[in-house]
């Protein structure tokens, strides 16, 4: 009883929230309530017993992703009121498709059963919550069956992350900055010229 | 009362909706598409995590992982795309991107 009212509690925040990040009218607003959706979708999480995944998400995204996005809309100078323009004559065809998406997934949830013999061809069983935490059991699956998938995750975060300085990286003039070769190159004869004056005669 | 899989997978169709209904609702401004499309990634992330809790299945919850990866990455090289077309052109709106012709 509890774990429902919880659960309800949570999938109604999460969903009125996602409304929210649709429909309001100023992006940092739809980024405050992306992440009450996150927080939300988090505690769902935790319900289901994954409780490794659910503290990822809160520390990724709420703590990385939702704040670049934070940043990034409020570090932009842009006429929102612009944007938001032409909102209604797009209203029509988004609720249309919408409808459509919807009447498909009930479609395909009306017709859909689990095969009889689907509980033994799992590929990694769940150990027991009482001898393994949730946090142990994924990582001796992610450290030795899925090595080669988390080496790729982390090879995608570094082309992301390269990505982004190039990206982003700019030279800007009238900067100076120590340039060291230079200065152990630079040699007496570079540094000062001694001129013969005559006497009587300026320079 | 007893929660099933059906009602995460309800939160979750209910979720990946509202992220394509905002997609095409929201065309003129990028942020909100890239809202949308984390929107979409976390209902898919909501259907994984569930699966994999009520069969009993490890594999769910470190794809959900690598699905995470994937969104943060995506997340970080479209706002940089955006940092960047700000700074050339002075506005964000999606119509202008046109000088592909494509």
């Amino acid at each position: 009883m509890v774990t429902a009212i919880t659960f309800y509690i949570f999938a109604t925040i999460l969903v009125g929230s996602a409304i929210m990040v649709v429909f309001s009218k100023n992006p940092v607003h739809s980024v405050l309530f992306l992440i009450l959706a996150f927080f939300n979708a988090a505690g769902l999480f935790v319900l289901l017993g994954a409780e490794f995944v659910a503290m990822i998400l809160v520390i990724v995204y709420v703590g990385a992703v939702a704040v670049m996005f934070l940043f990034v809309v409020m570090m932009l100078d842009i006429n929102f009121t612009e944007l938001r323009k032409g909102v209604q004559d797009y209203l029509p065809i988004g609720l249309l498709i919408g409808f459509i998406l919807l009447a498909e997934m009930v479609i395909i949830a009306g017709g859909w059963t689990m095969t009889d013999g689907i509980a033994t061809a799992m590929t990694t069983a769940t150990p027991p919550a009482s001898e393994v935490t949730n946090t142990d059991a994924i990582g001796r699956v992610l450290y030795t069956d899925y090595i080669f998938l988390f080496q790729l995750a982390g090879l995608i975060l570094l082309v992301a992350m390269i990505g982004a300085i190039v990206l982003t990286h700019r030279k800007r003039d009238g900067v100076k900055k120590q340039n060291i070769g230079d200065q152990v190159r630079r040699r007496r004869s570079d540094a000062y010229e001694a001129v013969d004056v005559k006497p009587g005669s300026g320079i | 009362m007893e929660i099933g899989i059906e009602h995460y997978l309800t939160v979750a169709a209910m979720l990946f909706t509202l992220g394509v209904f905002g997609i095409f609702l929201n065309r003129k401004n990028v942020i909100i598409i890239l809202l949308s499309v984390e929107l979409i990634l976390l209902s898919v992330n909501i259907n994984l995590v569930a699966f994999s809790s009520y069969m009993g299945d490890l594999v769910g919850q470190v794809f959900t992982m690598l699905i995470l990866t994937v969104a943060a990455a995506e997340a970080s090289i479209g706002l940089a795309i955006l940092v960047v077309y700000f700074r050339n052109r002075g506005s964000i709106a999606v119509e202008d991107i046109h000088l592909m012709k494509g």
